[in-house]
């Protein structure tokens, strides 16, 4: 994202990113899908850069920072520039996982920390919290079940509607409230 | 799943967004809000008697234009914490200035009055109960305009959360000046002000906590 942030003139990338983003604000799906596809790489350069000391972390920010940009969308304003808006998202983020981070260290105490070194079970637990295919996996139907036809089957909302016997507005919400709920299970908090 | 299949599973099915909800979100919160503080109003405490009156004489024009000025301001600021990257610009001195306008106000209004009546202008005849009021109206607002900006994204949760309750403190104060009949510039000056930062504080501590996505 550094390189999209150079002062002055307006970058290739921030130009050729805004334009998909566009597209795909409109329904372009593959336009967007190629934004969030060059997004994540971005990202992922940005981010590694500032968790020089938390490597493990660096995967994990980069999703939540693209389901932040994903439920968020709608507040993107064609006439903003894009670069910052997107730093705005990714340095909140950031910030986030931070103030997370330093709140849990002051919590747990260290006798506990040389309890959880040991313990397998425990990072196992750890590494399942990340992946976003098991957080799936709890939500509530109402919210997993359109998520899993509509954006993963790649089902439309009629056709997802109908699988589930669920109202065509019900299954929109379910996607969106889902989505979000995700996005802050993955953050450690409460949906 | 790995950055590449969340990635295929956003972009599948997303369709078109509406473009820029935010001026519609915060007509309707202000607009359901407003109505709850009136209706507080006219529960609890009732439009001033001398209403009709006090609408020709100038000082109710100005406590309103004061309160508005506030409101109009405050907008704008959660209208632009309420998305990423938007910098508040001259919104910082559109709030100021209406403050520093009604403090000048209360200061000639307390330089021109004789010792004697000083105390008179500044405390009135309700300063106990003035900014609990403005306070208790904003309420409803308050609650309206936290929906508003949780369905956006705010950055900056603090801020954004003062900004939210100085909006609703304003629009509560608004709806309290029906009722009000207070009409010294000291006294405005200070305790309107004082009401309407109880709610930017409350904003400015739940901010954090409530407004994270």
């Amino acid at each position: 994202m550094q390189r999209i942030e150079q002062e002055g003139k307006v970058h290739p990338a921030e130009e050729r990113l805004r334009k998909l983003l566009i597209r795909g604000l409109a329904g372009d799906a593959s336009a967007y899908h190629a934004f969030l596809q060059e997004l994540s790489a971005h990202l992922r350069a940005f981010l590694r850069r500032r968790l020089t000391g938390m490597p493990d972390e660096v995967e994990d920010l980069v999703q939540e920072s693209l389901l932040g940009v994903h439920n968020q969308r709608h507040t993107y304003d064609a006439a903003q520039p894009l670069t910052a808006w997107l730093h705005a998202i990714a340095r909140y983020k950031l910030v986030d996982l931070m103030r997370r981070r330093a709140k849990h260290e002051l919590l747990s105490d260290p006798l506990d920390d040389e309890i959880d070194f040991l313990s397998a079970s425990d990072s196992e637990a750890a590494e399942a919290r990340r992946d976003l295919g098991k957080l799936l996996d709890q939500l509530p139907d109402r919210q997993r079940l359109p998520i899993v036809h509509m954006k993963l089957e790649g089902l439309s909302v009629a056709e997802t509607a109908r699988v589930t016997g669920m109202s065509e507005s019900a299954v929109k919400v379910g996607v969106h409230r889902g989505l979000k709920a995700l996005a802050a299970m993955i953050g450690g908090g409460k949906a | 799943m790995n950055t590449d299949d969340l990635v295929t599973m956003l972009a599948t099915g997303a369709g078109a967004v509406a473009a820029n909800p935010a001026p519609r979100r915060y007509a309707v919160a202000i607009v359901s809000g407003a109505l709850g503080a009136g209706l507080l109003m006219g529960i609890l405490l009732g439009v001033r008697h001398d209403l009709a009156a006090a609408l020709l004489l100038p000082m109710f024009w100005v406590k309103l234009a004061f309160v508005a000025a506030l409101a109009a301001a405050s907008l704008a600021a959660v209208l632009r914490l309420s998305r990423p990257g938007m910098p508040l610009t001259w919104v910082p001195g559109a709030l100021a200035a209406p403050i520093v306008a009604m403090g000048i106000l209360a200061a000639f209004a307390l330089l021109r009055a004789a010792p004697a009546q000083r105390g008179g202008l500044f405390f009135g005849d309700t300063w106990t109960s003035c900014p609990f009021l403005i306070a208790l109206l904003s309420a409803p607002v308050f609650v309206a305009v936290l929906w508003a900006i949780r369905g956006l994204a705010p950055t900056r949760l603090r801020l954004a959360g003062a900004a939210a309750g100085l909006l609703s403190g304003a629009v509560g104060a608004l709806v309290y000046c029906l009722h009000c009949p207070e009409m010294g510039a000291p006294f405005i000056a200070f305790w309107y002000l004082l009401g309407m930062m109880i709610p930017t504080a409350l904003g400015a501590l739940l901010g954090p906590r409530l407004l994270r996505w």
